[in-house]
């Protein structure tokens, strides 16, 4: 197993925040619209830096998503930036229609997303984002796994021409991947090279995946993992090259397991190399108060809970 | 000017022709708005608007319009066809496999003039609230003009924009409602009663001006207005008398030809009272 290490412990928000700044300053065209979440979202040194080219909304999700479509006509590239569930559920049919059926160039970005927002609870805890925003024809989905990765790819979805919906967290988690990163839309990081399973993990759950990998190492089972941040496009070369190669996989999100990176996995192999998968992800439920380290232990979310779906679906193995 | 009141009634005639036969043709289609609105059309394509129809998505430098009521899109489409976005044939596509005049307008399979999605209704102000932004950011001196329907009031998008525009000083946007009183399930005091509108927007702190939305002369004369009121701190809001079917004496004043196409009788009946000055399509 790969070792992996990290000296720094960041919330993706932040990553966002920064690549929204960094974002501003390489680019003119780059406008920037929030919902009354400024601070929740990291925006602060975007709208010092660039007053001008930020509007405040208000708490007016639906109005705001047609602004930033608005906004597309006459070039400019607007990131939105709420919380996920008002990203998503809550303004549904105006990104579908405005943003997604009209083409629009809106980098829908979404923060709190999954159940690590913590004590705030279900109403605030969506687990279906990444199903809705993927069943929309053009939409690309992305789902980083820390501060670093979420702000590459901040700046390069402002570099994609189309809609785009960015998903990120409230919690503090491990840096761990390279400050200087490429990142590629659609294409899978390769974490750690293995032989007897496949652990395919986005956002929050990649960290829990590498230290998932290492008590399988220490049980003798060598896991190869992927870190799969975008969801839409899928990088089914990447999956199916691996999944050949160990015969089995495990799908790990902070989401619903209906509709999320497993069901799009589970699409990929039933279609082309049918292989056995575990899914660790939400069991079709709403969230709820505690901590987020709490939910994730209750709600089956935690590195024990990988290797445990790891050693269940290896025994399926043909 | 750049047309006499004549000239542009005698287009508003043909418009309406094209109304009537293309919902005729498929059998579908909403032709009671599309008559309502057969006048405003007209007066801002062939007077108002700043437009070229050598369609440019950015619309850098012209003013732009947003349809938020798609379904009326039989006028849009023949104004559009008659101003020279597309050729005036295509009309005879509305609604069919593969056209790009789909029964709701979208930039899905470009059809020139249309630079938004719209169907679902109470989406279109917010758009162009954002292209007018862009416009200011740009320097660009142009202006953005809407059209709801008064039904489509109702949904609650709206008013989040009507609360934004006047707050955020939107003074290059000239929104037009077509305040025709009905809607699909009948008239809207029935159905859920918008009350004293006027009053509503004003106390957003819009500039409200009022008009009769069938009369030639008075829609040309109100939007010429309203133009003149642009860059004053206040968003426009033209609020247009109008009447559903206009133009049709059996169609005019009701609810019921919101959704319903004219049977070949009844299509006879409507075009022996509209008079055909530009050839039909």
């Amino acid at each position: 197993m790969k070792k992996y290490t990290y000296t720094d412990k960041k919330d993706t928000r932040s990553g966002f925040g920064a690549g929204l700044h960094e974002a501003g300053k390489r680019n003119e065209n780059v406008v920037a619209l929030c919902a009354d979440l400024v601070g929740s979202l990291k925006m602060d040194a975007f709208i010092k830096d660039f007053p001008d080219r930020f509007v405040q909304v208000g708490i007016a999700e639906a109005n705001m998503m047609g602004i930033a479509a608005g906004m597309t006509i006459g070039g400019k590239i607007p990131f939105t930036g709420t919380f996920a569930n008002f990203s998503t559920g809550r303004v549904y049919d105006q990104i579908r229609q405005s943003i997604a059926y009209s083409g629009k160039n809106v980098k829908i970005c979404a923060s709190h997303a999954g159940l690590t927002l913590g004590e705030d609870g279900a109403t605030h805890q969506i687990l279906e984002d990444i199903g809705l925003m993927k069943m929309l024809p053009g939409m690309v989905v992305i789902n980083p796994c820390d501060y670093n990765q979420t702000k590459a790819a901040t700046l390069a979805i402002m570099d994609y021409e189309g809609p785009v919906y960015l998903r990120f967290g409230r919690p503090v988690i491990p840096v761990f991947t390279p400050e200087d990163q490429k990142f590629e839309i659609g294409k899978a990081w390769m974490v750690n090279e293995g032989k007897d399973v496949t652990i395919i993990a986005t956002g929050h759950m990649v960290w829990r995946a590498i230290e998932a990998g290492e008590k399988l190492a220490e049980l003798g089972i060598d896991a190869e993992i992927i870190n799969i941040h975008t969801i839409k496009p899928l990088d089914e070369e990447a999956i199916l090259k691996s999944v050949q190669k160990t015969g089995c996989v495990v799908t790990c999100e902070e989401h619903n397991k209906f509709g999320g990176l497993g069901e799009s996995v589970s699409r990929l192999l039933t279609t082309t190399y049918l292989a056995p998968q575990e899914f660790v992800a939400v069991n079709d439920s709403f969230g709820e108060s505690a901590t987020p380290d709490q939910l994730m232990t209750k709600y089956k979310l935690d590195p024990a809970d990988i290797v445990a779906a790891a050693q269940k679906v290896m025994k399926r193995k043909k | 000017m750049k047309h006499t009141i004549s000239e542009l009634e005698d287009i508003a005639s043909q418009v309406r022709r094209d109304v009537l036969r293309m919902v005729h043709a498929v059998q579908s289609g909403h032709p009671g708005a599309s008559l309502g609105c057969a006048d405003f059309f007209t007066a801002l394509y062939f007077e108002v608007l700043n437009h070229n129809p050598e369609f440019k998505m950015d619309g850098i430098g012209e003013d732009l319009f947003f349809l938020s009521n798609g379904h009326i899109s039989p006028v849009w489409y023949s104004v559009l066809a008659r101003s020279g976005y597309f050729e005036v044939s295509e009309l005879a596509t509305f609604r069919k496999l593969d056209s790009r005049l789909q029964g709701h307008p979208t930039t899905h399979e470009g059809l020139p003039g249309v630079r938004v999605a719209s169907g679902s209704l109470g989406q279109g102000l917010s758009v162009a609230i954002g292209a007018a932004l862009v416009k200011k950011l740009n320097g660009d001196k142009s202006l953005v003009y809407t059209l709801q329907g008064d039904g489509e009031l109702q949904e609650g998008q709206n008013w989040e924009a009507f609360m934004f525009a006047p707050f955020h000083k939107v003074d290059n946007l000239i929104a037009s409602i077509d305040y025709n009183g009905q809607q699909i399930d009948g008239p809207t005091e029935k159905v859920l009663s918008l009350e004293n509108l006027q009053a509503k927007f004003e106390a957003f702190g819009w500039h409200v001006i009022t008009s009769d939305g069938n009369d030639m002369g008075e829609i040309t004369k109100a939007l010429h207005y309203a133009k003149s009121l642009t860059g004053k701190g206040k968003p426009i809001l033209n609020l247009m008398s109008t009447q559903m079917g206009y133009g049709v004496d059996f169609m005019v004043g009701t609810h019921k030809w919101h959704g319903s196409p004219p049977n070949d009788d009844q299509l006879k009946t409507a075009l022996d009272q509209i008079k055909e000055t530009a050839g039909d399509y």
